[in-house]
């Protein structure tokens, strides 16, 4: 009987049962989103193909196909195609084409055609060329920054703060990468507060989104959701997107994960273009059709064209003299 | 007095919440979603000896598939399928079942079952030491009868006696239904016609029913459905799942369906076994991925993903053919 008042209490007032048990609003806030929508209705697919994944392989692809590729792939309804990258071609060879690629592609009307600019340079290379929104890369991991851009990452951000402040004053927007979110060749485990610490600092300068890059395929659900939880408190889950690498069979599970986490944006790569250049032999962006399989299975649109992207990715493969990394275009054509 | 004021409680929090208040109830059915309230542990069941060899090209010699299955015994597996007892007419593959059978080394603890599809192969299988059996009921019947020569009903009805004699035994048995997320013939499979086979194996007496989606064309969402639908006539802990990666889906799906409480994983050490319908295609979903993925969710289940790697090489040399597990390729140094 002692519990009475307490329980009356509780009857009449809805902020003294919350003040009582301050779980229970969550709980009840959690249910709403739940029972809202589990997934997204819409995920917005970063065709990554032409820039990551052919700069990943072994053959050095004519120019003349990398435009056919592009081409036909902006007939699919991907909305987002990485079409080159303005690095040096000393560093990066397979994209020195980068003018000739940018100026020769037909550019389909909502569809959008970022490159990678990762100094001055390399921005003003691609702005002569035509460029309307560009990319940089940022690491979570010391010693795979200075590997592979030789500084440290404080050092790249203020080589960015360059970048983005010029682009901002033409209107040109930015996307930021972060690489080696969920593990890295050199230092092996990486703290989601280092992932959530580079991504906002990319976000702060002014990238309207971050591209969180699993670049070596480590990562599984497990370290998926710990490191989305910790980003998701610096930069909005709406600015946010995964680039899951398939290396260790992870990236569907993975992708399922951020997209149960409130991440609607998915980097992936047709025919799944693009080895891991850490793991010899081993596959490394996920494909896009198979990541499109999975969403449309899931009721999620995506406004694109599975077929057509087979199609594309036939191409490519064919060009490559390779068979695709895709599941679906392998089994595609070949059932009963 | 207490019992009224817990309904008056409720009542009221019902009237000032409104809406939310639904969430009682339906929150109770363990709202899992992503990081929250996965099984601590899962029950992988390696079927690569059995549903892994017998799809091969290539015919495997019998030590091979008993050295295969004492790597995977010592690399603490807890269920290794270990063959079948069809008819080595209809798969030639299994036609040394019982040396298989006599030759391996079991391990105590670990359970070797065997594919019984009829009463005499379960006899013959009794004969060579099996202690535990399987049988197999698709959800499609074009399926079946394609398959098997016999509609759905027949086939069950064909398993009553084996399950009579597998009671008499003490002989626990394992229930597989086929086409669970669609079929080479009938395409979408309804989840009332799963939900059907599988009660109807349950209730027959198998411990427990393993969902295979034959030709892997399922995902996340078809992969809840169907499992909502079937987990209202099984009980959920007595629910197995048999992912087929021919669309590379098999992961995605295995961990919705963890995320609705499944904790029993059928999987092929590196993936062995093609898909017989889709030509080239792969078949089972590695057991190294599934191990992957779990032990990085926290998720135990006894395996040593090192000795199961081990085991996975040496068969793939052995078959002269390339692993069909991701981790395997990328930790391989060769």
């Amino acid at each position: 009987m002692g519990n009475v008042p307490t329980t009356v209490k509780h009857c009449l007032s809805y902020e003294q049962i919350i003040q009582d048990y301050p779980w229970l609003k969550r709980w009840l806030l959690e249910e709403k989103t739940n029972t809202g929508h589990e997934f997204p209705e819409f995920v917005k697919i970063v065709e990554v193909g032409p820039r990551d994944g052919l700069q990943n392989e072994k053959e050095i692809v004519p120019t003349g196909v990398k435009i056919q590729l592009i081409d036909m792939l902006s007939g699919t309804g991907l909305p987002v195609i990485e079409a080159t990258s303005f690095v040096s071609s000393k560093w990066v060879p397979q994209m020195a084409d980068h003018t000739d690629v940018l100026r020769g592609i037909q550019r389909a009307p909502h569809v959008r055609y970022p490159v990678l600019t990762p100094n001055m340079q390399g921005f003003q290379d691609a702005v002569a060329a035509g460029a309307t929104e560009v990319a940089v890369f940022g690491s979570a991991s010391e010693t795979f920054s200075k590997k592979n851009i030789n500084c440290s990452i404080d050092e790249s951000m203020v080589r960015f703060k360059e970048v983005i402040n010029t682009a901002k004053e033409r209107q040109i927007p930015v996307r930021g990468y972060v690489s080696c979110a969920l593990g890295c060749p050199h230092e092996g485990y990486i703290e989601p507060s280092k992932v959530s610490e580079v991504a906002k600092s990319l976000y702060e300068l002014g990238c309207y989104e971050i591209s969180l890059g699993d670049t070596i395929g480590v990562g599984t659900p497990g370290s998926m959701f710990k490191m989305l939880q910790s980003v998701m408190k610096e930069v909005p889950t709406n600015a946010l997107a995964v680039h899951c690498h398939d290396t260790y069979g992870q990236a569907l599970p993975n992708i399922l994960t951020a997209l149960q986490m409130g991440v609607c944006v998915v980097d992936s790569a047709v025919a799944g273009l693009g080895g891991c250049p850490y793991a010899q032999g081993s596959s490394g962006n996920v494909s896009t059709e198979d990541v499109l399989y999975m969403l449309h299975g899931m009721g999620i649109e995506t406004g694109v064209n599975l077929a057509k992207v087979i199609e594309a990715g036939d191409f490519i493969c064919n060009a490559l003299h390779r068979e695709t990394n895709s599941k679906v275009a392998k089994a595609r054509g070949r059932t009963l | 007095m207490a019992a009224v004021m817990r309904l008056v409680y409720r009542s009221s929090l019902s009237s000032a919440m409104g809406q939310k208040y639904v969430a009682f109830s339906s929150t109770a059915k363990a709202d899992v979603r992503a990081g929250q309230a996965l099984p601590e542990k899962v029950k992988i069941v390696e079927v690569g000896p059995r549903d892994g060899l017998q799809n091969e090209k290539t015919m495997v010699p019998t030590e091979t598939k008993i050295n295969l299955i004492d790597m995977l015994s010592a690399s603490g597996l807890p269920v290794i399928e270990a063959t079948s007892f069809v008819s080595p007419k209809w798969v030639p593959q299994m036609a040394d079942q019982v040396e298989v059978m006599k030759g391996i080394d079991r391990k105590p603890g670990v359970s070797y079952p065997v594919l019984t599809p009829n009463l005499k192969g379960f006899q013959a299988a009794i004969k060579a030491g099996a202690l535990e059996v399987a049988i197999f009921g698709a959800a499609s019947e074009l399926f079946s009868k394609k398959n098997i020569n016999c509609s759905v009903d027949e086939s069950l009805q064909r398993f009553d006696e084996v399950m009579k004699a597998a009671k008499e035994a003490g002989v626990p048995v394992r229930g597989y239904v086929s086409c669970v997320l669609g079929c080479p013939y009938e395409g979408k499979v309804a989840p009332e016609k799963v939900a059907h086979v599988a009660k109807r194996l349950y209730s027959m007496g198998c411990y427990e029913i393993s969902l295979g989606d034959t030709i892997g064309v399922g995902t996340p969402g078809s992969m809840s459905k169907m499992l909502e639908v079937v987990s209202r006539e099984v009980p959920v802990n007595a629910l197995a799942v048999h992912c087929h990666d021919t669309y590379g889906q098999a992961l995605a799906n295995i961990l919705v369906a963890l995320q609705m409480g499944i904790s029993v994983v059928d999987s092929s050490v590196a993936g062995l076994g093609g898909c017989p319908y889709a030509q080239g295609a792969s078949g089972n979903v590695a057991t190294e991925d599934v191990v992957y993925m779990l032990h990085g969710l926290g998720i135990q289940t006894g395996v040593d993903l090192s000795k199961l790697m081990d085991a996975g090489a040496f068969i793939c040399r052995t078959l002269n053919r390339k692993t069909n597990s991701k981790v395997a390729q990328a930790t391989c140094k060769l």
